[in-house]
């Protein structure tokens, strides 16, 4: 599948066609009153506002308090919203490594993601590739973001084909001991919250 | 809501091509797993994709696979496994 | 079961090459036409749903689903969506795009 990412203008078809189409689609909206310029305006902002940062809070307060974590793990949209991040409806599910298993994200018929959380899933997990090899060959698709996973740990995918959106909680790497909160979230990436990588060790 | 699948079931998913959008994925179909966790009843989207309402809300299942019985080619650990959502009307025991 | 049957955006295990693994931020229009996604699914409006989107990204042809980008597909399925349900004409799109191609700005 093609990875057809425009940027600014262009003339070519059908690549120009899609931003016309937009627009159009925008201007004759705006008219008919279905939203506004405003509407859009912040609706963009809200989508900038939201990033990895926000799952790797969520992460972090996992890792330093055990009761959270076991909430963060019963309900994990109403444990999330403990810390005044806006979930909209979200149905998450949070998934934790352990020494024994090791989980992996994927939605295999379009992109769901946790968005709330993590905001816009990278091109990668979009892609067919990832989309049809994460189910039927995750360690080989682990191996290509450079995560080894022994054969005595279970590999757990999960496909998010319904209404739950899933979260991975990430193994706390040794060597951070008496880190603050801010310090152990800064340690977390988007990838091991998706499940394709683990979180480094400091230093 | 009352499910008619309770955790630990065994359950297979139907071997079905009904035409229109559905979420239970081709590699599934027709599959045998182990009923994880009951995730709660949600509209169905096969009417919801249509502009129709999706009641009643179907009881939507977590569904255990384990990899070595999915894929004949597996070549990774025996505990592999793979959760999939999936409605009650796609389940059977 | 006839592999036939399978939808072509139904993807899990068939078989594909190596995950490019490049970053792309999302272009400006493209986060234009997500957030006009969300406006029209919000409850405040319940103009579509998410469904409806998937369905007519679905219904655009494994071709099409091939080779259009991510967004592409998104504004393709809205407009559709969207003159299903009578709230845009498809005249009045088709005008207003070769209206905003004379105007030369996206």
């Amino acid at each position: 599948m093609a990875h057809q990412h425009s940027v600014g203008v262009d003339d070519e078809e059908p690549q120009g066609y899609y931003q016309l189409l937009a627009t159009a689609v925008r201007e004759l909206l705006i008219e008919k009153g279905v939203f506004t310029a405003d509407d859009v305006r912040h609706a963009i902002e809200a989508i900038d506002a939201i990033s990895p940062a926000l799952g790797a809070r969520v992460v972090a307060r996992a890792w330093v308090d055990p009761a959270y974590k076991e909430r963060l793990l019963g309900d994990g949209s109403a444990a999330v919203e403990e810390l005044g991040i806006e979930m909209a409806g979200t149905n998450l599910v949070v998934v934790e490594n352990t020494p024994e298993v090791h989980n992996l994200v994927v939605c295999t018929l379009c992109s769901c993601y946790p968005r709330a959380l993590l905001g816009l899933p990278p091109a990668w997990y979009k892609s067919a590739a990832y989309r049809s090899r994460a189910v039927r060959e995750p360690r080989a698709v682990l191996a290509e973001f450079g995560t080894g996973v022994e054969d005595g740990i279970e590999v757990r995918v999960h496909d998010s084909t319904a209404d739950m959106r899933y979260l991975v909680l990430p193994m706390r790497p040794p060597g951070t001991e008496g880190m603050s909160e801010e310090e152990l979230a800064r340690l977390v990436s988007r990838d091991t919250m998706i499940g394709v990588a683990r979180v480094a060790a400091p230093g | 809501m009352t499910a008619m699948f309770a955790v630990g079931d065994r359950v297979r998913v139907r071997r079905a091509t009904p035409p229109g959008h559905v979420r239970t994925p081709w590699y599934v179909r027709g599959r045998t797993g182990v009923v994880e966790r009951i995730c709660g009843a949600f509209g169905n989207p096969e009417d919801l994709a249509y502009g129709r309402s999706g009641l009643p809300k179907r009881p939507l299942y977590r569904v255990r696979f384990s990899q070595r019985e999915l894929w004949a080619d597996y070549t990774g650990s025996p505990r592999d496994t793979v959760d999939v959502e999936i409605y009650e009307h796609w389940l059977e025991q | 079961m006839d592999e036939k049957n399978r939808g072509h955006h139904d993807l899990g295990g068939l078989p594909a090459g190596p995950v490019d693994r490049s970053e792309h931020a999302a272009a400006f229009w493209e986060k234009r036409i997500d957030a006009m996604l969300r406006l029209l699914i919000h409850k405040d409006r319940a103009v579509m749903r998410v469904d409806e989107l998937r369905r007519g990204i679905e219904s655009l042809g494994p071709e099409a689903y091939r080779s259009l980008g991510y967004y592409e597909r998104w504004i393709a399925s809205i407009a559709h969506i969207l003159v299903e349900k009578g709230v845009l004409r498809r005249d009045e799109i088709e005008a207003r795009v070769e209206d905003i191609r004379r105007r030369g700005r996206t």
